[in-house]
């Protein structure tokens, strides 16, 4: 049966996810309505401003219905912003700030700082036989993360990659480079559930 | 600019089909990528700055004057004081983008050590130089350029800019010209996709642009840097006319804080822009927002800013 994986369409760079996903021979829809939710298997929460993304998951109704596929298992991947989205608490978030709590992590929005402390480093990425070239943009940090939480990758002291069950995250941006490893990683969750 | 430097550059680009670059490029990009599908606000103060924000914008532009004043007011337009961008980036945590005239690397030089997230070589201020553009790789923070056609985009691309915008008429609250400047631009990129090689030499002469530029766009059919629409709109609408036909994102100046009630306004843009396709969700965003900004048609305006760029 083939699986098809959504990716949040409402603001950010989803087309670039897409386009790996094709790579990996994926049918994916771009998700902007709940009804577009219903297409799908997997979803992916790209980057972008989580700030923009809270508001238009509200006015769009799909706060709720992702919320429920998430409470069901369906396998997510969130980078950056999605990342920030899918987090237990966010430190420095604003008040109205909603997020879905699918990973027992708390995030620092734009931890590192300005576009001009934007940077690319090679991280070993746990299972890679080859360092994966990661870009960060504007990334947030993990902060805290729980006992529940394994983590995938480290730059320096912070963790970068993790996974809980059928959520998966990362603060940088594997979108951005043609390194299809790290979505192979997220839609290997696909056959576990 | 060294010349092995630019080919490098041009390699890296004609390598990447689109997602990559090399060295800051590629984080600049990725900058750009990230503000894809949302609306990026002009503001001249805090207030309006927090509004921008709470109303879901993903960047604002800090500067003195809207184009519309600067419009009305003539004289020269300059780079904005850097204590009011300082006090700007002090109350949002969304990217904050700032205006340099065409040519001042050294007014760019200050917005980089202020530490604002994008540079916009900009139309709307007041050219300091009349042939040359900024050197944009001599910088490490990403530049915005406004485009009326492909050639220019091109030109600016090869200069180094990270994301292009058609530059539309700013300050008039009349989209018209936007929607040309994106017609020449994708009606010229579908044009140059058809073409065989050999006629790829007379599309890179007329454009004025570089040739692997031009081959790459043959082959990918897309432009190498994100590209937004700017200059004239006003109404949720006017967002999503310029979404449909083929930008990526928008930039709203003085529609929003020079239209009657400017927070429903720029959330309605938000939705509207995000929802592009939607024409049930357009047509509840665009109920009940109050009067846009008046606007001005393009036989009454004595100096089109568009016209600058060279």
């Amino acid at each position: 049966m083939s699986r098809v994986v959504g990716v949040l369409a409402l603001q950010g760079a989803f087309e670039a996810h897409q386009h790996v996903l094709r790579e990996l021979g994926f049918e994916t829809v771009q998700v902007r309505t709940p009804a577009e939710l219903e297409l799908v298997d997997a979803l992916v929460m790209p980057g972008g401003e989580s700030t923009t993304m809270s508001h238009l998951l509200v006015t769009s109704g799909l706060f709720e219905s992702i919320d429920a596929r998430l409470k069901q298992g369906m396998p997510v991947f969130g980078t950056c912003a999605g990342m920030i989205l899918l987090a237990q608490g966010v430190l420095d978030g604003r008040s109205d700030q909603k997020s879905f709590g699918a990973i027992d992590i708390d995030v620092k929005r734009n931890a590192y700082g300005r576009q001009i402390d934007s940077f690319e480093t090679d991280i070993a990425v746990d299972g890679f036989v080859d360092d994966f070239h990661a870009v960060f943009i504007r990334a947030p940090q993990i902060a805290r993360y729980g006992d529940g939480v394994t983590v995938l990758a480290r730059h320096g002291q912070d963790v970068v990659l993790a996974r809980q069950g059928s959520v998966m995250v990362a603060s940088f941006h594997p979108e951005l480079t043609s390194d299809v490893r790290i979505h192979s990683l997220f839609t290997g969750l696909l056959q576990e559930v | 600019m060294g010349h092995a430097r630019l080919v490098g550059t041009l390699i890296a680009m004609t390598t990447s089909k689109g997602n990559s670059a090399s060295g800051p490029m590629r984080v600049n990009r990725g900058l750009a990528e990230m503000l894809k599908g949302g609306v990026i606000m002009d503001v001249v103060n805090p207030e309006q700055a927090k509004i921008a924000e709470d109303a879901g914008a993903t960047a604002v532009m800090a500067l003195e004057r809207v184009p519309a004043d600067i419009r009305r007011d003539g004289g020269v337009a300059r780079m904005s004081d850097p204590e009011m961008i300082e006090g700007i980036k002090a109350v949002v945590t969304i990217p904050v983008m700032a205006k340099a005239r065409i040519g001042h690397f050294v007014e760019a030089q200050i917005l980089e050590a202020l530490g604002v997230d994008f540079i916009d070589e900009s139309e709307v201020l007041t050219p300091a130089d009349e042939t040359h553009h900024i050197d944009k790789f001599a910088f490490t923070s990403p530049f915005v350029c406004g485009a009326t056609n492909l050639g220019e985009a091109l030109r600016r691309i090869s200069e180094g800019a990270a994301l292009i915008r058609s530059k539309g008429e700013a300050g008039t609250g009349n989209v018209v010209e936007a929607v040309r400047h994106l017609r020449s631009i994708f009606g010229d990129i579908r044009r140059i996709t058809q073409a065989d090689s050999a006629e790829l030499f007379d599309w890179a002469k007329k454009l004025g642009a570089p040739l692997p530029l031009v081959q790459e766009i043959a082959e990918t059919g897309k432009l190498q840097v994100p590209i937004f629409c700017a200059g004239g709109i006003a109404t949720p609408a006017d967002a999503a006319l310029a979404m449909q036909l083929g930008a990526e994102a928008v930039f709203v100046g003085s529609g929003i804080f020079k239209s009657d009630d400017p927070s429903p306004r720029a959330k309605a843009i938000v939705q509207a822009t995000a929802h592009f396709r939607d024409a049930h969700v357009l047509a509840k965003v665009s109920r009940n927002l109050g009067a846009p900004m008046t606007g001005i048609g393009m036989d009454k305006i004595n100096e089109r800013y568009a016209d600058r760029g060279w």
